[in-house]
């Protein structure tokens, strides 16, 4: 009886595998056909942040894929800052939606915002995984050494060593005003994150 | 445990429920294209455009037209940002030729696009034929959950109506090439 019982456990859990993979490969790239590792269905969260609106940014500086040190303070009373972590390179959903933000420019604009995109990824790899997405108009910083630094900061660093898929708005006096930890295996919606920016001071 | 298996039976149903549309195929050359629903266009120009009236959704099948290039596409995939511009030459090349202008329309699709991602896209790349929104994947899944830009050339008229008479993932190139192929291979050359 009781391995009967474990029998049925097996195909159930079969069963729901299955549902599961038949769901990710959703309107995929035919770009990235071949080059993405499929990580699978991940655990929606797995980090704990204490940020919270109304809070300042902790500031920062990190690399960029173009070679540049960026800081968080270069935009303080300038501009309106999106920082939009995503997980790692050469994974499902990060590999479109950048590529996304990418034709989204004349929206950030519109809301004197400038796009920060972050992952704990190597420059050369960044480098590479960008160049395949086209020409970025928003500047990739490295998180890589000491790894996931900027990650902790801001408390969406996963115990994998990845960083969660979050959106930061920070207004031009440097407060954070909105805070996305999204679902990792979910593109987080433009279109919500276009409606908080045009709450910001332009 | 008879519980358990009733569940079984249960799940086992969904489970084929849900994987005849992963599992279904794409239609290919020769196959009679589905007869897929959208929503209709708000704007009068492409109502014209498509020979569509009323509102709420209509079936491709009613689309005036003997041709019809139905692009699968995303807002989010690079290679369908690169296509767009191709896609645009395509529409114009079209426009140009009194022969062609009023046999052959062009529809894309966004696939898992929302109207307001649609928008960035037709606004970023001056997108002039009809885009619409997917926003369900059910599109994206009655053609077999294709990656995108996915191209299918629909012959609306004749014998066997709505057959394919190109289905490819991918850029179509030359936009002129792909003109003169696809007007040869319908017979409206």
């Amino acid at each position: 009886m009781f391995s009967k019982n474990h029998f049925y456990f097996y195909v159930l859990a079969g069963i729901l595998a299955l549902l599961y993979s038949s769901t990710i490969a959703y309107g995929a790239s035919e770009q990235f056909k071949g080059k993405i590792y499929n990580t699978g269905m991940l655990k929606p969260v797995d980090s704990k942040t204490k940020l919270k609106p109304g809070m300042k940014a902790p500031d920062f500086t990190l690399p960029s894929v173009s070679g540049e040190k960026i800081s968080l303070s270069n935009f303080l009373g300038k501009k309106n800052v999106v920082i939009s972590f995503v997980p790692a390179a050469w994974t499902p959903v990060c590999s479109d939606q950048w590529p996304g933000y990418n034709i989204a420019k004349s929206l950030f604009e519109k809301n004197a915002a400038v796009l920060i995109g972050i992952t704990v990824d190597n420059i050369p790899t960044l480098f590479t995984w960008t160049k395949e997405m086209g020409e970025l108009w928003f500047p990739v910083l490295s998180d890589f050494y000491p790894h996931g630094s900027v990650a902790k900061k801001y408390g969406v660093l996963r115990s994998s060593g990845t960083t969660e898929r979050a959106l930061f708005v920070i207004d031009k006096k440097g407060i954070i005003r909105y805070i996305d930890v999204h679902d990792i295996n979910k593109r987080p919606g433009l279109e919500t994150l276009m409606k908080e920016l045009e709450k910001l001071e332009k | 445990m008879k519980i358990i298996k009733i569940g079984l039976i249960v799940l086992a149903f969904m489970f084929f429920a849900g994987s005849s549309h992963a599992a279904e195929l794409t239609p290919a050359k020769g196959d009679t294209f589905p007869d897929i629903t959208l929503s209709m266009t708000e704007k009068a120009s492409e109502k014209e455009y498509l020979g569509l009236s009323g509102k709420g959704s209509f079936r491709i099948s009613q689309i005036k037209a003997e041709l019809l290039i139905l692009e699968i596409f995303s807002m989010y995939c690079p290679y369908c940002q690169k296509e767009a511009p191709i896609v645009n030459e395509l529409y114009q090349l079209i426009n140009k030729r009194e022969d062609l202008k009023n046999k052959i329309r062009i529809i894309g699709v966004g696939a898992g696009n929302n109207p307001f991602e649609v928008d960035i896209f037709r606004n970023q790349y001056n997108i002039q034929f009809p885009l619409f929104s997917d926003e369900s994947y059910s599109v994206h899944k009655s053609v077999g959950e294709v990656r995108t830009p996915y191209f299918f050339v629909i012959k609306k008229t004749g014998d066997k109506k709505n057959t394919i008479i190109y289905s490819k993932v991918g850029s179509i190139q030359d936009p002129k090439q792909f003109l003169d192929m696809i007007s040869e291979e319908s017979g409206l050359k």
